[in-house]
């Protein structure tokens, strides 16, 4: 008798989970699903190469958003990943007993400051003093926004490695700063490399901080010192326009936006995945 | 190997904890040291000392001499990285470095010293291996992964890895208890190789495998050395009390 009551308590819960893990996936499947089959069909090759068409003029594509989704992630990156991970290994590392603390506590402060106010940190101190919208003005912006995020995964990544290994390699008599850099960072990699995926992922879809620091732009950028166009800018510019044709665009760019996302993480998982052993 | 190790008044801290008090040891080169004593009497800490690893975990400390071959390595100025390049150590779960191959664990602390030449690596892996009684067991698959291996090889593997730098004292800190019996019969085995080219100092819970492998022994109890002597003397005929209730499982 009891043990059919356990029984009949362990189904129910272990339904109940099931289907909670799967309503959370459901909403990743719904929202693919909707961007499929409202923007597949604009997604062409001319969506990729060209520029955006005037109202009106069908047609048009969004490659100068897509080159710089790109260039602004890769300016963020140039300064977010060296700060985020050597500050990472510090805190993880530091024999310092309340430095890492203040700053693991600041990085996740900064973590939970909205995006806009970052947005309006790089107007003040890059677009006001340069007198113009840019691409640096964004891509500050996104490194701060990331900055944390890589901060805090490198620092557990850099935890979770067993003291065992810095122990046998500190007693080969091999320094503490090789000792991190041969062994720790190299145990800690595929974990380092999610958390900067993740960032990544997070960044390419802000649209807040880049309102008035990238600015966005119709047309191909001329140089890091001018407004330069960004996927999400270009997304809600569209979107909020009253034209059935933008619409569509704003459609497709989100559903390129989200497999660019997912194919780049996809391939840094391939690319660093097979590579844990050392060369021979 | 001249006159071995000297240790002469030492003292440890956790914190403000005071985990070995006063130790005064004769470490003879060319005999095995084995270290014998119940969990928490300060043995591994011990061993610890003797390559300056112990002042590695936060708010350790130790005081004291330890003298190898006449050279203080307790006194100022000297760089404990060095003192752990003549120092080898082998832990209780063997920790391959699990990146590397076995090759690659094996070269490492010549790598990260800075030595590129290829010949010279390759020939100090394979004395390596081969001291290591490995050589033959690993020779085909040096780029294997050294996490893929069996656990007794793990542990020859990091046997291997510590003798490569040529130390001139090998530290074990209860090397076999995570080994079967076949793999543990293997390293008592490589000690009793081993011990004609180094000091070994072994950390051990199994008193049978003290007084196989070991010429000396010492029994630790609470921080303190209770009694230092012949291995034969300490199991058949220990002059302390503490000693005889503990070999014949009185306590501990």
């Amino acid at each position: 008798m009891r043990a059919g009551v356990r029984r009949a308590v362990n189904t129910a819960m272990e339904s109940l989970t099931a289907l909670t893990a799967l309503l959370v996936v459901l909403a990743l499947i719904l929202i693919l699903g909707f961007l499929v089959s409202r923007g597949a069909s604009t997604v062409n090759l001319d969506f990729f190469t060209h520029l955006p068409k005037p109202v009106g003029e069908p047609g048009g594509g969004m490659a100068n958003a897509i080159v710089g989704t790109w260039i602004l992630i890769g300016l963020a990156s140039c300064l977010g990943l060296p700060l985020g991970i050597l500050g990472g290994v510090y805190v993880a590392e530091s024999r310092d007993r309340r430095l890492p603390r203040i700053i693991r506590f600041l990085a996740d402060v900064l973590n939970g400051v909205p995006s806009i106010v970052i947005g309006i940190f790089a107007y003040t101190i890059v677009v006001l003093p340069m007198r113009r919208f840019s691409a640096l003005a964004g891509g500050l912006a996104l490194a701060v926004i990331m900055l944390p995020i890589v901060l805090r995964t490198t620092e557990e990544m850099v935890r979770l490695v067993p003291a065992s290994l810095r122990e046998a390699a500190l007693a080969l008599g091999i320094p503490e700063w090789k000792v991190i850099l041969h062994v720790v960072l190299p145990a800690a990699r595929a974990g380092i490399i999610t958390g900067i995926m993740v960032a990544v992922a997070r960044i390419a879809g802000e649209t807040a901080p880049l309102l008035f620091t990238a600015f966005g732009n119709r047309f191909w950028q001329h140089g890091l010192d001018q407004p330069i166009a960004a996927l999400p800018i270009q997304i809600f510019a569209y979107a909020i326009a009253p034209y059935d044709d933008w619409h569509r665009q704003a459609w497709a760019g989100a559903l390129v936006l989200i497999v660019m996302i997912f194919a780049s993480s996809l391939v840094a998982r391939i690319v660093t995945g097979g590579r844990t052993r050392g060369l021979r | 190997m001249a006159d071995g190790i000297l240790v002469r008044q030492l003292n440890a801290w956790f914190g403000a904890l005071h985990v070995l008090r006063g130790i005064d040891l004769t470490i003879d080169p060319g005999a095995v040291t084995a270290i014998i004593g119940p969990s928490g009497c300060g043995k591994s800490t011990f061993i610890r000392c003797l390559n300056r690893m112990h002042e590695v975990v936060p708010g350790a400390r130790a005081q004291g001499q330890v003298l190898l071959n006449g050279e203080d390595l307790y006194a100022p100025g000297v760089d404990p990285v060095q003192i752990r390049r003549r120092i080898g150590m082998v832990f209780q779960k063997p920790n391959p470095f699990p990146t590397m191959s076995v090759f690659d664990n094996v070269a490492a602390g010549l790598r990260l010293d800075g030595v590129r030449d290829h010949a010279h690596l390759h020939e100090a892996v394979e004395r390596a291996l081969r001291q290591a009684a490995l050589w033959d067991e690993v020779k085909d698959q040096l780029g294997k992964s050294g996490a893929s291996l069996s656990g007794g090889q793990q542990q020859r593997l990091c046997i291997a890895r510590a003798l490569a730098v040529r130390p001139e004292v090998l530290l074990m800190d209860e090397p076999c208890s995570a080994l079967d019996p076949i793999a543990t019969a293997k390293i008592e085995e490589l000690i009793l190789e081993l011990k004609k080219d180094l000091i070994i100092v072994i950390v051990t819970h199994n008193m049978q495998q003290a007084a196989r492998v070991s010429e000396r022994t010492a029994f630790f109890l609470l921080g303190e050395m209770v009694e230092f002597d012949k291995t034969p003397r300490i199991f058949t005929n220990p002059r302390d009390r503490r000693t005889e209730d503990y070999i014949t499982g009185r306590f501990g």
